[in-house]
Parts: C-alpha cells; structure tokens; sequence
C-alpha cells in the first residue's frame, strides 16, 4: 500500500490508482521506471508490465477482459485498448476520467 | 435493545409508516398531494404506473404494502386502471394494518379524494402510535445491498466493507440479501463454490447465465457510461468489485423479489425476469433494486457509491456508504459512511466494516440516516415477469 498505484493481486498485470497521478510522473515498475504520459485518474489503471494484444488482463488475480491492443507498462488501461469477454462497454466522452462530461 | 414495531405475522418494523400508493399513473398527482400535507410526518409515497395488468406488479405492492415497517395503506385509483385494488386491499386487511381504498371516478375528482385522503391518513396515524414497540434482535432484521454510481473505488474500498459488515450481521444471525445478477456476471463459479450444496450453486450459476443471455439481448450490459468514466473498463471488472459486497458468509439460498428470507442467513436475489426478454431492461435505476430487497422484507439497504449517489427510498431507510474520498467530500452532506478512508490509507477495511454494521444497529433502533433526514423518499415499480423458485433454491427451509 505505498506509493500511488495499487497491487491488488500477485497475478495482476494491471495496477490501480489509489490517488490522481499527473502526467509526467515517474512511477517504479518491475521492469524499470515509466513517465506517465497522460494524467490517471484515481481508480483507473496502468498496465504493470508490457501486454501483449490478446491478452487476458487481469485485476483482484481475475479476468475483466481482453487487450485489443499491445500496451506498454506504465500505459493507460482502459476502455480505449481492452474489451469485455461478455457485454460491450457502453461509454460516453468523459470515459478518459479527464473530461467534465458536460458541454458548456 | 432495540424496539421494534410488532406486525400480526410476527415480523417487526423498525419505522411505522403510513403508505399511500398510486395504482396507475393517473392517479399519481392525487396520491402524492395527500402525501405532501404530512410533509412532517412518516407518510410516503409509493406507486405502480401502468395500466395494464402484470402479476409481478401485484405480488410486490401486496408485499410491499405489508412490509413491517408499514403500519397502513390508503390506496388511490382512478377507477378504470386494470390493478386489482380489491385483491391489494384484501392483502393488507388481513395483515391487520388499517387500509382504505379511495376511487378518483367515485369519491368526486381531485379535491374531493385528496381531502378524503387526507382525513383518513390523520385517523391512521393516530390508529397506528397505539401499535406495541417490542424488543428486537439482530436476527430480527433483514438487510439488503446495492450499488450505484459504481466506479473503480467502489470494488477496493466500500463493497469489500460492506462485505464485512455482511458477515458480522450473519454470524449475529441477520438475513442478508445481495442482488443484481447482471453486475455478477464474470463471478459465477467463485460464486457457486459457497454455496451450501451442490445443487444450489448450479441454480446461482444458472442465474448470472441467465443474465448474461438477458442483457445480450438487450444489447447492453448492467454498466452505466459513470462506470467508464471512474475507471470501470469492462462489466465483468464492475462484477468483480460488486460481488465483494456479499462478504465470505456461505450462500443460504436463492429468492426472487418478493420471496422472504426463511431464516438468517446470506442470499442471493435473481432480479432478472424468466423466459423470454419482455417489459425491456430488468431493473432501470438503483432504486428499483431497492425496491425488489424491500419487497422480500429488508428493513434497510447498505448502498455503496463511488461516482455518487443521494438517493434514499420510501418504506426502508438507505445507508449510503461512500467508496471514492474525493466523491464523499463533494457529497459528505448526502454520505453515512466513508469508506474512501481506506483509499487514503486511513483506516483499514475491518474497521469500516465494524462502523457499517454499528451503524445499521443504530438506525434499526431508529436514527435518521442522511437520505432520511434530507426527505429522500425515491421509489420505481415496473413490469416483470416471474417463475417461482425451485427446489433447489432454499436447502434446508423446507
């Protein structure tokens, strides 16, 4: 329970914010130190090492979906580059976290 | 001790309600200008918008509508909507609460039924303050769960609390009841594994198949576009942090909305309809899962929020327990618990867990929660259909 990003489980190949982490913050990773290359929001996750696309990704050491895309450690996890094994996601412009959701 | 309110079947309310219920839309306005009158007092709202007939419907208004913490009903109707209001009224007469049946066609309109209306809610608000309060326990209670407004916090903090809490109130032998089998999709097998026999964790993974099948249809998942934007990429990652809410008790059995709990214990509530995909998506909002857990008798509900939520509901009280910290601190004033402690590294899971099922005790013996105290009074009843449970569902309660 150190620094900003959670392990949930051994098994996971994702990690969770557990605070907002700017963009441009160095987070240590097992295979070395990453720059966080957008703001994540708290509770949204980063990729704990390198995913192949294909791959299971999994959190709590269980599946919650499928890499539609290679992504790099340290890299964004999200509806962008995984899908549901089941349902489709249903999302709208404030999926990124950032975004207010709202139009002036 | 808590004192509870003693019905005639023997259950006991932890609020003494008067309910006034709508039996079609039409006569929606006439129902809650009564209601708004007693604007200080325990009268509230509910009703059942359409005009045609469904079982479902009139199964969860009679239960409803006989819940222990209702202490008597005035129904209103317009006169020509297909509800069965005798059938309704019956119900509740023979439950021993007082209940009346006003008809807009036949009492004379609008002014005449909301004055009629309200003169009867006044004679049975002085009729039910004579109903005996006795001692009760723990065991006494039925306590559901739910989440909305779910986001990637809710899984790591408040569910996983309210789990806890969950398995205190079993083990002082509370019925606990954990539902929406369309956010448990993805959990099936570790969820079938604790169940008490073999037979009845085949019917727990027969019932998130089910959903599976039912959303599919549909075209969309139990997963709102607030669930994305907190962090939720997927349903199966938003059924994985909901399931946590049932804690690590052992699965008693499997009811439908409107089936009693036997007995203390932990179940499972299948709130998706059976046969073919009818009436459209099978609980529309938080509240109408709400709804369906106070129609099987809970007392109140632990609703765990990470994007947040303000809802209350009318018959049972709701404790909101706030999973994100940056959330319970835009929302503190709507908020009962802060569970977002545990994102920050402040107090650990088994400590909110002890203030949640404290908490519940407290509001059993009558504290207000938040919603309670802000006039939240939120209710949905739609269409559904239903088979009655198997065999299999209840081991043990036969």
């Amino acid at each position: 329970m150190t620094g900003p990003f959670l392990l949930l489980s051994d098994k996971d190949n994702v990690l969770v914010a557990r605070a907002n982490a700017p963009e441009g913050l160095a987070v240590a990773l097992e295979g070395g130190t990453v720059i966080l290359s957008r703001p994540i929001p708290m509770a949204h996750k980063i990729a704990r090492h390198p995913i192949a696309a294909g791959a299971v990704i999994l959190k709590y050491g269980m599946p919650i979906g499928i890499a539609t895309t290679e992504i790099a450690a340290g890299e964004h996890v999200h509806v962008h580059n995984i899908r549901s094994a089941y349902t489709a996601t249903h999302a709208l412009q404030d999926a990124d976290g950032l975004s207010a959701g709202v139009s002036l | 001790m808590m004192q509870g309110w003693l019905r005639a079947d023997g259950r006991k309310g932890i609020r003494n309600t008067v309910v006034v219920a709508y039996l079609v839309e039409c006569a929606h306005f006439v129902a809650a200008e009564i209601v708004a009158r007693f604007r200080d007092r325990d009268v509230q709202l509910i009703g059942f918008p359409g005009c045609f007939p469904n079982e479902y419907a009139a199964r969860m208004m009679e239960r409803l509508c006989t819940h222990p913490n209702v202490g008597a009903v005035l129904f209103v109707s317009l006169g020509c909507e297909s509800f069965d209001k005798v059938r309704a009224a019956n119900a509740v007469d023979a439950s021993g609460r007082p209940v009346k049946t006003l008809v807009i066609q036949k009492a004379g309109g609008t002014r005449a039924t909301v004055e009629a209306g309200v003169d009867w809610v006044a004679q049975a608000l002085e009729r039910i303050a004579r109903v005996p309060r006795v001692p009760m326990a723990v065991s006494d209670l039925v306590i559901g769960t739910v989440c909305g407004g779910s986001d990637g916090t809710s899984g790591i903090s408040g569910n996983p609390a309210a789990g806890r809490a969950f398995d205190l109130l079993v083990a002082e032998g509370a019925a606990c009841i954990f539902e929406e089998t369309g956010e448990l999709i993805g959990c099936e097998d570790i969820m079938a594994s604790r169940a008490v026999t073999p037979e009845l964790g085949q019917v727990l993974r027969e019932s998130v198949q089910k959903a599976e099948r039912y959303y599919a249809t549909l075209g969309y998942g139990s997963f709102a576009a607030g669930n994305a934007a907190g962090g939720l990429s997927t349903i199966e990652e938003k059924s994985l942090g909901a399931y946590v809410k049932s804690g690590d008790s052992p699965i008693r059995g499997l009811i439908k909305p409107g089936d009693i709990p036997p007995g203390g214990g932990l179940y499972l509530m299948d709130v998706v309809p059976d046969g073919e995909v009818r009436f459209g998506f099978p609980n529309i909002s938080d509240n109408a899962e709400i709804v369906e857990m106070i129609a099987s008798g809970a007392h109140l509900s632990l609703f765990v929020t990470g994007r947040g939520s303000v809802v209350g509901s009318a018959i049972s009280p709701v404790i909101k327990i706030c999973a994100n910290p940056d959330t319970y601190r835009a929302l503190a004033g709507d908020m009962d618990i802060n569970a977002g402690d545990i994102i920050e590294g402040r107090r650990s899971i088994d400590e909110v867990g002890r203030e949640i099922r404290d908490l519940v005790l407290a509001v059993a013996g009558g504290r207000q929660t938040k919603s309670e105290e802000l006039g939240h009074r939120e209710f949905i009843l739609t269409y559904k259909s239903f088979e009655p449970i198997g065999p299999a569902c209840l081991p043990g309660a036969a």
